[in-house]
């Protein structure tokens, strides 16, 4: 039997897709079933990350290049994420406020995600999600990810090409290279290249990237999101980056770090990285379950200063479960 | 043998969208309210000004909202919630609450119910009072969803 829902999602049906979403956000059997109903059509849309500290304008550039794609026909799925509050789980999804020129256009489908407690700028869904999109014939699908720091690179595993923004004014280009987020990029941008600076910190990034000595050396484009200016350029860049991902070695096509060499390579890293999650997500929960009292014994004891974290930690894994601290180890000197 | 979850199944917290509908300019009400519901634990979707009932109504859709919040202040109550109760309808999202808020008066609030708006919410009113109007209302709407045919 064909699931109606992936049947609609194949179809490329609004109101499929979006249920189909909110079914593998939610992570049960239903969203579960509902991606292996769609594996066979996963993979035919070009994956676009963008990403960078919060406010450089992501949400207003990665609008201006739905713009520019729906000129050259393409149907574009977004896939926007912002933060979950740690403290009440709720969350402000504000992404759309810069992407109003899109809504009612049935040729462009946002959606916006709460990173649910996920690090790394995208919540743990957000690969399914993007899947989905992928399935409903929307391509390319763009994940914007949390405006992140330092650090969190967490986009190079659901992109094909690695979009960086950044602007002037929010830290210099120094504070850009720390961390390894432009170590992910393919493409780097300067966006409002209307304000002050803009020249001087894409000069200061081109700089930095010829230093190095391995590695990819990313482009710098400049962009001006609000008025499009350097839009139709970026486009054309991330276009060619993926053809040059699909291209056979050695042919001197811009190429990327994420994760391969070309497509398959990095879609193999991808699979891969996705899979070791899965389990260690599934083996973590299996552990755990049974043992609450242990950790709790444990915690006592180590708050008290009775015993250290790797002692208890090596305990709890060697301990067949459910086995509270017995015999607590001999208080220290 | 039975799956791994990719993604940890997690309860779904209600998904809001507030929109500012009408043409006035201002919307520091809903920026309130959305920071209000966020902090009640609830996903919520800002779309910003001035937007049209079509855009509302697609906007739900994709977004696959729970709750639409309107927020109006221009007059245009009686025009703007049955359209987009209306345009929801039309998309086959009847599920969805239409609630909101500005000055509204009752024979009016009354009225819209009769069309399918769910409750009004004056100015002034304490948002624990929406808050729990929301958190019943849709727990009643996703398990009348869950149960009968179309999903
Ligand atoms: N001057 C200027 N302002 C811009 C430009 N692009 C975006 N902005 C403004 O920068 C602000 C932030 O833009 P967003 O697109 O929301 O930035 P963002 O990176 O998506 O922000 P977060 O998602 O919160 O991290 C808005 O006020 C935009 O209007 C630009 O090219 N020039
Ligand atoms: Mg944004």
């Amino acid at each position: 039997m064909v699931d109606p829902l992936a049947q609609g999602v194949r179809d490329g049906e609004p109101r499929a897709i979006a249920r189909a979403i909110t079914l593998v956000e939610e992570g049960g059997p239903e969203g579960l079933a509902l991606l292996a109903a769609l594996a066979g059509v996963v993979g035919r849309a070009h994956r676009v990350g963008v990403t960078g500290p919060p406010g450089v304008g992501k949400s207003t550039l990665v609008a201006a290049l739905a713009r520019a794609w729906r000129t050259a026909g393409r149907r574009v799925g977004i896939v926007a994420v912002d933060p979950t509050s740690p403290f009440t789980g709720g969350a402000l999804l504000g992404d759309r406020v810069r992407m109003g020129a899109h809504f009612g256009d049935p040729g462009v489908f946002i959606r916006s995600l709460a990173s649910r407690g996920a690090q790394g700028g995208v919540s743990l869904a957000t690969h399914d999600v993007a899947d989905v999109l992928d399935a409903g014939g929307f391509d390319p699908v763009v994940v914007e990810t949390v405006g992140v720091g330092q650090g969190e690179v967490a986009i190079a595993g659901v992109a094909d090409t690695v979009v960086v923004v950044v602007a002037p004014g929010h830290g210099d280009g120094v504070q850009a290279m720390k961390g390894g987020v432009l170590e992910a990029a393919d493409l780097v941008v300067v966006n409002q290249a209307d304000r002050d600076g803009a020249e001087g910190l894409a000069a200061e990034l081109r700089a930095a990237i010829e230093l190095r000595e391995t590695g990819v050396r990313p482009p710098v484009l400049l962009a001006t999101a609000t008025k499009g200016t350097g839009v139709e350029a970026l486009r054309d860049a991330i276009d060619g980056h993926r053809r040059g991902l699909e291209a056979p070695p050695g042919d001197g096509a811009l190429r990327g770090t994420g994760g391969g060499a070309d497509l398959v390579g990095r879609r193999a890293s991808r699979a891969e990285a996705r899979i070791r999650d899965a389990v260690d997500r599934a083996r973590s929960a299996a552990f755990w379950s049974g043992r609450a009292a242990a950790l709790a014994g444990w915690v006592e004891l180590v708050v008290g200063g009775r015993a250290t974290v790797a002692e208890a930690a090596s305990r709890l894994v060697e301990d067949p479960p459910p086995a509270p601290p017995r015999r607590p180890p001999e208080p220290r000197p | 043998m039975s799956p791994v979850p990719t993604a940890p199944a997690v309860p779904r917290p209600i998904r809001v969208l507030v929109a500012k509908a009408g043409l006035d300019g201002h919307d520091r009400g809903a920026k309130v309210v959305a920071s209000a519901l966020r902090d009640a634990g609830f996903e919520v979707i800002y779309t910003g000004l001035r937007q049209t009932p079509e855009m509302i109504a697609e906007a739900a859709l994709q977004e696959d909202v729970d709750v639409v919040g309107l927020s109006i202040h221009s007059g245009a109550h009686m025009t703007l919630f049955p359209r987009v109760v209306a345009l929801l309808r039309e998309r086959g999202l009847g599920h969805v609450v239409v609630t909101g808020g500005g000055i509204i008066p009752p024979a009016d609030a009354k009225a819209l119910e009769a069309v399918g708006v769910g409750r009004l919410f004056g100015p002034g009113t304490p948002t624990r009072d929406l808050v729990e109007y929301l958190r019943s209302t849709v727990a009643e709407r996703r398990a009348a969803r869950a149960a009968g045919p179309v999903r």
